[in-house]
């Protein structure tokens, strides 16, 4: 799909936190189905900026286009909130670090998936049932499962949950905030491989915040490296990742270990 | 003998309530915050209710309250007896004689006319509330009307009961805007609420007060594969016989018998008499 305009336009977006810096004139383009990394440690601004996106906390300066279905692009930070919530459920998605943030623990997994479907206006119990259940299957929970609630499933499972319960509603752009993290490793590698097919069948453009190298190496095409709250390096992940220019990315990466 | 103000409350307090109940129905089904005062009862004794009540009686109203249906149980007793000491209003079980009626958890079964004011008891009147704890997150999402999770309540009920099995305090969008709480009356009333009379809702812990004026659209929330259904035990009345009055089922002894009568104790006997009358 080829088309002339990025689908989220970021422009020197700054968010103070009183006199200190949260995340200082950041600005980037994301085409439609690309995968943007932001990696950092822990401090550098990397999820404040993330929620500025996303418009949980309110930026400073700058500006957020986003290329709405109906109107196409349009400052999402200039937007009403009813119409900056009304995107959030339908074209956005968000997948918390931790489940529990992203899940309703004490509704089912069925009604956690169905939620956003009811929220715009689906009123058919079947239907949303069916959806449901076609959900938990390519996020690979076994149907049988629709009726417990996330308290019975293991971490790795309510994660996958999440992200069922975000992706239901056709969304065109992800926002992910350490979408692997307090997860072991083979239970991240299995996530990461659902994450990635899921993105490329469903041509989605995401946003992954992460301080996991691999994570951005895997499903990332390009990469931004913040530091204290700025950008300090960006571009393609490979490109960054074998050959970084800055020293705070060369510490990075040099920092890895190797097993 | 008054040592009270004219229904208990001060007058200032009065114009306070009745500035929330105006506003209440000038926007149907919406929550109006009020200064709930502390009365000589305990919370989730109705104290909401009374003070509604307080605020609409007139020297020349007739009261009548109900509890469950009834007017001899406790609840129901207390609060007339309140308001015949600090009101000296007339009371009555009639219900076509009352022109104030409180309930707690029921519509009467005789219908009400547009000279009377029903006032409901609510313990809870945020509809939201056991879904999503926040109180700023349930105000936004009213004022953005975000009702989806609403649905997830009725999802959940058909997921692990095979049909909407919430069967009292179940929701209703009012005139297609706010959705509200009924207060815990059985859903076998929710059609009743199009009613002539006005309708208004107090909860006094919780500080609310809303209201429906007379025909306001009311409308029980359902999915197009499983609607809305009032409904009530599959019986008549042990002690008038009737099929189509709500029942309260009473067990009798020790050795599991037990009988349905209607929860409308005026209704039940009113239809007590006429049967007398005919024989």
């Amino acid at each position: 799909m080829m088309t002339d305009c990025p689908l989220l336009d970021v422009r020197s977006v700054t968010k103070m936190y009183g006199r200190r810096i949260g995340c200082s004139s950041v600005s980037f383009d994301l085409w439609p189905g690309e995968v943007m990394g932001i990696v950092g440690e822990s401090g550098s601004g990397k999820s404040t900026l993330l929620n500025c996106l996303a418009g949980h906390i309110e930026v400073d300066q700058g500006q957020v286009f986003f290329d709405t279905r109906s109107e196409g692009m349009k400052d999402t930070l200039l937007m009403s909130e009813p119409e900056r919530r009304m995107l959030s459920r339908t074209d956005w998605a968000f997948v918390h670090q931790h489940a529990r943030d992203g899940l309703r623990m004490s509704v089912s997994a069925g009604g956690n998936v169905g939620e956003r479907l009811m929220a715009v206006g689906a009123r058919h119990y079947g239907n949303i049932r069916n959806e449901a259940i076609d959900w938990l299957g390519r996020v690979e929970i076994h149907h049988s499962r629709i009726d417990d609630r996330p308290t019975a499933f293991s971490g790795g499972m309510q994660q996958r949950l999440q992200i069922a319960r975000n992706l239901v509603t056709g969304p065109r752009l992800v926002f992910m905030d350490e979408p692997t993290g307090g997860l072991d490793v083979s239970v991240q590698a299995r996530l990461l491989d659902l994450l990635r097919s899921l993105v490329r069948e469903m041509g989605l453009s995401a946003i992954i915040v992460t301080h996991d190298l691999a994570v951005v190496r895997l499903l990332a095409d390009r990469l931004m490296v913040m530091k204290d709250g700025y950008v300090v390096e960006s571009g393609l992940t490979d490109q960054v990742l074998d050959d970084p220019q800055h020293a705070y990315t060369q510490l990075l990466v040099s920092s890895v270990l190797q097993v | 003998m008054n040592e009270y103000n004219f229904a208990y409350l001060d007058e200032q307090t009065k114009r306070m309530i009745r500035r929330a109940i105006l506003k209440g129905l000038a926007i149907p089904g919406y929550q109006v915050p009020f200064a709930s005062r502390e009365m000589p009862m305990p919370y989730g004794w109705g104290t909401g209710g009374v003070q509604v009540s307080a605020a609409t009686l007139t020297p020349k109203d007739t009261l009548k309250v109900i509890d469950q249906g009834a007017d001899d149980t406790t609840n129901a007793i207390s609060i007339r007896k309140f308001f015949q000491k600090t009101a000296n209003v007339e009371v009555t079980e009639v219900t076509k004689d009352a022109t104030v009626i409180q309930t707690r958890h029921r519509i009467p079964e005789t219908d009400l006319s547009d000279e009377q004011i029903l006032v409901y008891q609510v313990p809870i009147p945020e509809p939201l509330r056991f879904l999503e704890p926040s109180e700023p997150e349930t105000r936004k999402m009213h004022a953005l009307e975000e009702y989806g999770l609403m649905h997830v309540k009725l999802y959940e009920d058909i997921s692990k009961h095979g049909a909407i099995a919430t069967s009292y305090a179940y929701p209703v969008k009012v005139e297609g805007r706010y959705v509200m709480d009924p207060s815990p009356i059985p859903k076998f009333d929710n059609p009743k609420m199009e009613m002539s009379a006005i309708q208004l809702f107090g909860a006094g812990r919780e500080q609310r007060i809303y209201a429906l004026p007379p025909y306001t659209k009311v409308v029980s929330l359902d999915f197009e594969d499983y609607p809305f259904e009032a409904s009530k035990a599959e019986h008549s009345c042990e002690l008038c016989g009737s099929h189509d009055s709500y029942l309260d089922e009473v067990i009798v002894d020790d050795t599991g018998g037990r009988i349905f009568v209607c929860s409308d104790t005026d209704y039940c006997s009113s239809q007590q008499q006429i049967i007398k009358e005919a024989v």
